[in-house]
């Protein structure tokens, strides 16, 4: 008799029912929205980027529709702060919520921890990788030495895995990689938005108030592809994969590249919540017809080929 | 290429209406906003200030759509001082709509939140008895009201207009005109649009006589597809599950009529 397939999944020490999140930055600054998204088929919810105060972002238009596919956005991380979060949060039981924190040096990233000492957070991911925002993301994810110490810092502070978000900056993103392995990280998340802008022909100015924002959804899955693809071949660390992904097959390509997860934002603004049981129906389906019992059985196949 | 509605169209400034001193109407050419369903909104780009969701207005005249904004904060100035020949961005339309009924219908705006309303009216039949609550604070803040008479020429119908400081029509708030008309009539649906607190007791006033009620919520957006998530009012995305909320589903939500956020996210009391 034929096993049904499983699509629980492990990235590293975190354990998930279902292998597909939502990422940070989308929707992420209401408990009541997580549970709504859980209950939608999301295997966990990663919050919007936490700063140790609360930021207001920057002024509209923060997002603006690419031609073909895709957004660039530059919301700025707007959110409440660390401690308005965590006590939003700590009633919560259910949901797998995965903290994004951001910050410039590791004291921030550590006070931030402290807040969330009563809350159930299934992992942090330290957001490594913001390409609009100064001081903080990538400027800190380009810098090795910071990288290292805001990472050894935090493992330090806590005992919940930890999970680097790295994406594509100044330097090479595969040093910042491999010195967040170095410093004892638990999983990367690949990739962040890539830095990009956007020009009105009529009004001939920048359409975004920031004039860069990140570039996300399909125009970016290919890249982020790529770059889940060489962190496998280069590295033993768990993977979340995440640009771009709006299908079950996006996210069986990821799988097949290296990833043992996925997470999706854009694709919500085209399918809105249905898309997570969508992905997940279509992923099981697609392992029914391959004979795959787990989604551990097809990570990094396409390496082998 | 076929128009992405996601992606903002750029439309010229055709002509400004003086509503009152501090709201106007700005009218412009367009192929897609002029027959938007009542209660969706734009995303309006005004370039070098800031980028704003505001309900669609009518326009009397074939292949043109408006916006009536009044002027308060930076952003809504911002728009407020487009002059005739200026350029915004306009994105959309996005949002749900209000469930069109027949009978005994109540429309009760305040302020610019009258803009949906006066959509919904060309989108009702010439049977229904129709009743139009318009609140001002003042007599120089009355505007619509003989647009609105206008539309209803071919209803029965009347225009009822409240100033909470009684310097025109009905003295008082409409909220108070609101528990008033729904004692005396059995409406067969109410819409309402405005103040939240107003519609929070609108709301209520109808729900609790059973009353098929529908509000158009406020947020503070910046997305208005559901992705950044700063317009959600307890569970529900205002750009994406609304902005159009039945007063059953309403009733059951935490933060309607109590809280909002604000820029950074936190809840505030109102």
């Amino acid at each position: 008799m034929n096993v049904e397939p499983s699509i629980a999944t492990s990235i590293g020490p975190i354990q998930l029912d279902k292998p597909v999140m939502l990422a940070s930055g989308i929707l992420g600054i209401s408990l009541d929205v997580f549970n709504r998204l859980y209950a939608s088929g999301a295997g966990a919810v990663v919050t919007k980027s936490l700063s140790t105060a609360p930021w207001e972002g920057y002024p509209n238009p923060t997002i603006f529709s690419v031609k073909g596919g895709g957004w660039i956005n530059a919301v700025g991380l707007s959110n409440p702060g660390a401690a308005y979060f965590a006590k939003m949060i700590e009633p919560n039981q259910d949901v797998p919520i995965i903290v994004s924190l951001v910050g410039s040096i590791p004291s921030d990233f550590e006070s931030m921890i402290k807040e969330f000492e009563k809350c159930k957070v299934k992992a942090y991911e330290l957001n490594l990788s913001c390409p609009h925002v100064a001081k903080v993301g990538l400027e800190v994810g380009d810098d090795p030495g910071l990288v290292k110490e805001i990472v050894s810092t935090v493992k330090k502070s806590t005992n919940v895995p930890v999970i680097a978000k790295v994406g594509l900056g100044t330097s090479n993103y595969l040093n910042t990689v491999s010195t967040a392995i170095d410093s004892g990280i638990d999983a990367i998340t690949a990739i962040n938005t890539v830095r990009a802008m956007a020009i009105d022909v009529e009004t001939k100015r920048p359409i975004l108030s920031n004039k860069f924002g990140g570039l996300s959804g399909t125009p970016i899955k290919p890249i982020a592809l790529r770059c889940v693809y060489e962190i496998s071949s280069q590295y033993d660390i768990p993977i979340i994969g995440c640009g771009g992904i709006s299908s079950w097959e996006d996210a069986v390509e990821f799988f097949l590249a290296g990833a043992s997860a996925v997470q999706l934002g854009s694709a919500i603004g085209d399918n809105w919540v249905g898309v997570f049981d969508d992905i997940n129906k279509g992923i099981l389906d697609y392992m029914k017809r391959k004979n795959y019992s787990t989604i551990k059985e097809m990570v990094g196949l396409a390496k082998k080929s | 290429m076929q128009r992405n509605l996601n992606h903002p169209t750029i439309v010229t400034i055709e002509k400004v209406i003086e509503e009152t001193p501090t709201v106007r109407t700005l009218v412009f050419s367009d192929d897609i906003m002029p027959n938007v369903l009542p209660g969706q909104f734009a995303m309006v780009w005004i370039p070098g200030v800031n980028e704003l969701p505001m309900s669609i207005m009518i326009s009397k005249e074939s292949g043109k759509a408006a916006f009536t904004v009044r002027k308060h904060g930076p952003s809504s100035t911002g728009l407020f001082n487009v002059p005739v020949g200026g350029q915004i961005g306009i994105r959309g339309p996005y949002g749900n709509s209000f469930d069109v009924k027949e009978g005994k219908i109540l429309l009760v705006g305040g302020g610019t939140g009258l803009v949906p309303m006066m959509r919904l009216l060309t989108f009702l039949k010439p049977t229904d008895d129709v009743t139009v609550l318009m609140g001002a604070k003042s007599k120089d803040e009355v505007f619509f009201e003989e647009l609105a008479n206008d539309l209803l020429k071919n209803n029965p119908h009347r225009v009822i207009v409240s100033t909470d400081d009684g310097s025109y029509g009905e003295k008082g708030f409409v909220t108070d005109m609101v528990e008033k008309l729904v004692n005396e009539t059995q409406f067969d649906a109410v819409y309402v649009c405005g103040p939240e607190i107003m519609m929070y007791k609108t709301v209520q006033s109808a729900h609790s006589r059973n009353i098929f009620v529908q509000a158009s919520l406020e947020r503070m957006m910046k997305c208005g597809v559901g992705i950044c998530g700063s317009c959600c009012v307890g569970e529900d995305l205002a750009c994406r599950d609304g902005t159009v909320f039945d007063g059953e589903h309403l009733s059951t939500n935490k933060e309607f009529g109590h809280l909002h956020r604000n820029k950074a996210g936190i809840l505030e009391n109102y």
